[in-house]
């Protein structure tokens, strides 16, 4: 990046609230479903109707509030945000402007061992609209659209950040570390892919040193982490070679075209809506007293940075373990569950980290959907204790575990994996090794030490790495 | 006397003692239906069939001797912007002309809960927007005491229909007037109950913060039996109230001596026609000899009302009429060539004139830029409205003031003035601001036609003007009288 530049980041992050009904109506939340299933008069705006509003969602959104360390509104309102899309039933959305439940909060992230505060500026409730699908690339072009309003009125908190990033690292530092509160206070899926946690980035450069802001640009359509920070890459190199170029930013909306890997304008200031926002008259204000805030915060669990000063200060665990293992809720509760029943931390740290997120990523699997439970891991690592099997052993069978769902013992047993630590049965593999291996065997006599390395391989290869390598040394030694 | 010429109250006794069968009772109105809407066109919609098979079944009840409700087997008819389970809800707009909801308003539950025969829709101004039911995109409803007048509006066919008999009551909606006004122009008792008294889940929005449904009679005390049968909370409706709904036909009993009476001079202004000014005068003049003190007073911002009002509602209804866009339900223009002109084309043709004026007046007050100037401005003038009529009440038992300035106008007077037309509602927009309850009811003639006097109350005090225009009504001589047109 040019070094003249600094960059300004701001996010505005849509969370989808895993309770069971819709905002304003006792729908379902499920995702999936046959297209216009999960609906009711209620959430599909027919004439006549009227919201009620899920108390559950309030719960939600007070918890994601006192989570973000924000100060929780004693009196807030909804009102309605007017637009005309097919996908949004009423032609206009019910949302909080001007009083929001949440504000004022903020979140702490680590970029490269640099610990930074960014500022929540708000968090407000409102509802989710529904899903076009196009019979074409886009609405505009589309022969014709079609229309699921199962989504539509699924409960969302929209929580917007103030613009303290200055690098897309940073920015997907606290998307990240978002994603992990909200997972870790229950109160949302995240799931990126389906639509349950979605973002947008206000982005904007300017020399290093100034004080104003440089014009924003807004961009849309961000779908994973990695869009997020690969959009935010070619979007500050964007604004800074028209600025370098003498040219001027537009303040406009532009969208992330994950295949080109670049960004495209959707429509400028001047195009942007009007969205007549005004107070939702068939809602009565919300009321929250302390007693409602106080019954939440009780409800609150140990939070990531919380848990990983427990794993470092507890467990003893380096702060990059610690780190990774807390930034998913699921990954923690499986490293807890880990430790009920077996006590050396570091071990499950390497085998979570390694083996367990490489098998994970490989098949695309969230740690939720992971075959293996905590305990099955246990079991395996207790294996390798008790020298049933050895190291190199214990990551073959644990990944026949991953794809069978079959526990250790039973996969050890049924591949007859075992790991030979009688010396008899070795001694006469040894013999023969040694018998069919005269050059190694010379080099080593001749003072060779690292000749012993491939007569311990052949030994191995001779177990089908079976063999106790220790006893192998061993025993290879004594009989050279 | 004829079965249709009974009141509510009169028909329940009949039927409870087996005197005449829900089916006679209904025949008897289809077949007034039959002879006289063709002249009055208060129906949009007739349910005939439903409404027989409604009836055998109260009726069979009845023979079983099963206890039944209120106003089993009673047959009456809807404002057609009431949603009605299957049965067509057009709003009177070619947006909805084909709309059949499949849920049923809470009311309209409420009344089939009660054994309520339902004969059909009735006709309005469209999505409620008019004071003469001339803006029907179907057809203009005629007032019963003269074929050439407009029976008032938005809902003229309640109450031409029970003017003319061709149902026992009905139900309407009010958002600045449109109960109480076309029950003035028919010479029939209409209420606009107290905000938030009556359940909105299933009434087709206009103006959302004043909004309200209300019932149609041909008198008070039948109209305190529907009030009865539909008002109270609904979990469906968070601006439904959850407080105790009283006996409102108990409260009809006793007297009216020492009531304190408020008449607010602003409500007699030089736009008051004088023979209307003459007839309510009287009206208060009998109150006044019934034993009640009356008082007059000041309502200082009542000239601010219908102005605020044509921000408010407009503002609102902008928004809630912004969801007939051609996507889901109700009229959509097969021609658009993209979403965008699908959208302009349906609602250009779907909507009628005064609906299209006042979404573009209300887009605009909400407009950025304009906001601040219009509707937060509005919201706080309709704050000082609301504190002109708490202070009232502090002295007063209630407000009484003519329904509206003149007697019903001749159709097609007053299409082409949209001004003229807002008049009309003077009186009656300032209990919508305030969310207060009130009550229109005959209180003599002027040249041959009703004039209706106004009851203002506190907020959930429907009792009180239920009780002080019972007491009217039972001291008038004039309540016999039929309407002219029909008869």
């Amino acid at each position: 990046m040019n070094q003249k530049y600094e960059t300004v980041i701001g996010l505005e992050v849509h969370s989808e609230l895993k309770t069971n009904s819709k905002i304003f109506c006792d729908c379902t939340t499920e995702f999936g479903g046959e297209p216009n299933t999960h609906t009711c008069p209620v959430c599909l705006g027919l004439p006549g109707v009227l919201p009620v509003l899920n108390k559950k969602v309030v719960d939600y959104a007070i918890k994601a509030g006192l989570a973000l360390n924000c100060e929780i509104a004693s009196f807030c309102k909804f009102d309605r945000k007017n637009y005309f899309y097919p996908d949004l039933p009423k032609a206009y959305q019910i949302s909080q402007y001007d009083l929001p439940i949440c504000k004022n909060g903020k979140l702490e992230i680590e970029v490269d061992g640099k610990k930074k505060t960014i500022g929540i500026t708000r968090i407000h409730m409102e509802e989710d609209a529904g899903k076009l699908i196009h019979q074409g690339d886009k609405i505009a072009e589309a022969e014709s659209s079609l229309v699921d309003y199962n989504r539509a009125g699924v409960p969302l908190i929209e929580i917007v950040s103030e613009p303290d990033m200055r690098s897309p690292e940073e920015a997907r530092a606290y998307m990240e570390m978002l994603k992990a509160i909200l997972q870790y206070i229950d109160v949302s899926d995240c799931k990126m892919q389906e639509g349950s946690l979605r973002c947008d980035a206000n982005v904007s450069v300017r020399p290093v040193g100034a004080k104003e802001f440089g014009t924003k640009t807004e961009i849309k359509n961000l779908n994973s982490f990695k869009a997020l920070q690969k959009a935010l890459e070619y979007e500050i190199e964007r604004q800074i070679e028209v600025l370098e170029d003498g040219g001027k930013i537009v303040q406009e909306t532009r969208s992330w075209d994950e295949s080109k890997g670049i960004t495209v304008s959707l429509r400028t200031k001047e195009e942007a809506h009007d969205y007549r926002y005004f107070p939702e008259p068939d809602l009565v204000p919300l009321k929250i007293d302390e007693e409602w805030i106080e019954k939440i915060r009780k409800t609150l669990p140990e939070l990531p940075n919380e848990r990983k000063k427990r794993l470092v200060e507890e467990y003893g665990l380096p702060e990059y373990d610690a780190g990774v293992i807390t930034s998913s809720k699921a990954l923690a509760d499986f490293f807890d569950k880990c430790l009920e029943s077996y006590d050396k931390p570091k071990i499950v740290s390497n085998w979570i980290m390694g083996e367990l997120s490489r098998l994970l990523n490989a098949n695309d699997l969230e740690v939720e959907d992971c075959p293996i439970e905590p305990q099955d891991l246990v079991e395996l690592l207790k294996l390798m204790d008790k020298g049933t099997i050895s190291g190199k052993i214990a990551k073959e069978v644990f990944e026949e575990m991953f794809a069978t769902g079959k526990k250790a013992g039973r996969v050890v047993k049924e591949k007859g994996l075992e790991q030979i630590s009688d010396a008899s049965e070795l001694e006469s593999i040894i013999e023969q090794v040694i018998a069919e291996n005269p050059k190694p065997v010379e080099d080593y006599r001749n003072g060779k030490e690292k000749a012993l390395g491939a007569l311990v391989g052949q030994v191995m290869k001779a177990t089908r790495g079976k063999a106790n390598p220790q006893l192998v040394n061993k025993i290879l030694k004594e009989k050279l | 006397m004829e079965l249709y010429e009974y009141s509510v109250s009169a028909l329940k006794k009949m039927l409870q003692n087996k005197k005449v069968s829900s089916r006679e009772v209904t025949e008897a109105f289809l077949d007034r239906i039959e002879i006289i809407d063709g002249k009055v066109q208060a129906y949009i919609t007739k349910t005939a069939e439903e409404a027989l098979k409604k009836a055998d079944e109260i009726d069979s009840k009845r023979q079983k001797g099963e206890e039944l409700p209120s106003l089993a087997g009673i047959p009456m008819a809807l404002k057609d912007n009431l949603c009605t389970k299957d049965i067509k809800t057009t709003c009177a707009s070619k947006n909805l002309y084909n709309f059949k909801p499949p849920y049923s308003a809470t009311v309209v539950e409420k009344l089939e809960k009660n054994g309520a025969v339902m004969l059909g829709k009735l006709n309005m101004d469209e999505f409620a927007m008019g004071s003469s039911c001339e803006n029907s995109r179907f057809f203009s409803t005629r007032n019963p005491w003269d074929l050439e007048r407009v029976p008032g509006g938005s809902s003229g066919g309640s109450a031409a229909a029970v003017a003319a008999r061709e149902a026992s009551y009905t139900l309407g909606s009010d958002t600045g007037g449109s109960i109480r006004q076309p029950a003035s122009f028919c010479g029939v008792v209409g209420l606009k109950p107290t905000y938030g008294r009556v359940s909105r889940y299933g009434l087709v929005a206009f103006a959302s913060s004043l909004d309200q449904i209300g019932p149609f009679a041909n008198t008070v005390e039948d109209v305190a039996l529907v009030l009865q049968a539909i008002a109270g909370h609904d979990p469906m409706d968070s601006t439904s109230v959850d407080i105790p709904v009283p006996d409102y036909s108990e409260a009809l009993q006793g007297d009216i001596k020492g009531m304190k009476i408020g008449i607010p001079r602003e409500y007699f202004p030089d736009e008051l026609s004088s023979d209307v000014k003459d007839v309510v005068q009287k009206g208060i003049k009998k109150l006044e000899d019934l034993g009640a003190i009356v008082e007059e007073c000041s309502m200082p911002h009542t000239e601010y009302a219908l102005p605020t009002y044509y921000i408010v509602a407009p503002a609102e209804a902008s928004s809630n009429l912004a969801r007939y866009d051609g996507v889901r339900y109700g009229y959509r223009d097969k021609d658009a060539k993209n979403v965008l002109e699908m959208f302009m084309k349906t609602r250009n043709e779907g909507f009628g004139e005064e609906v299209k004026r006042r979404i573009m007046i209300g887009t605009y007050a909400l407009s950025s830029g304009y906001y601040d100037a219009y509707y937060l401005k509005a919201l706080k003038v309709r704050t000082l409205i609301r504190r002109d009529f708490e202070s009232a009440f502090e002295k007063y038992d209630c407000l009484v003031s003519p329904t509206s300035p003149s007697v019903a106008f001749k159709l097609g007077d007053r299409v082409d003035d949209p001004l003229a037309m807002y008049l009309s509602d003077l009186f009656t927009v300032p209990a919508n601001m305030a969310g207060i309850p009130a009550i229109s009811l005959p209180c003599g003639f002027s040249e041959g036609l009703p004039v209706g006097m106004q009851i203002m109350g506190k907020a959930f005090a429907e009792e009180t003007i239920l009780k002080v225009a019972h007491a009217f009504e039972k001291n008038s001589d004039f309540q016999g009288q039929k309407p002219r047109g029909v008869e």
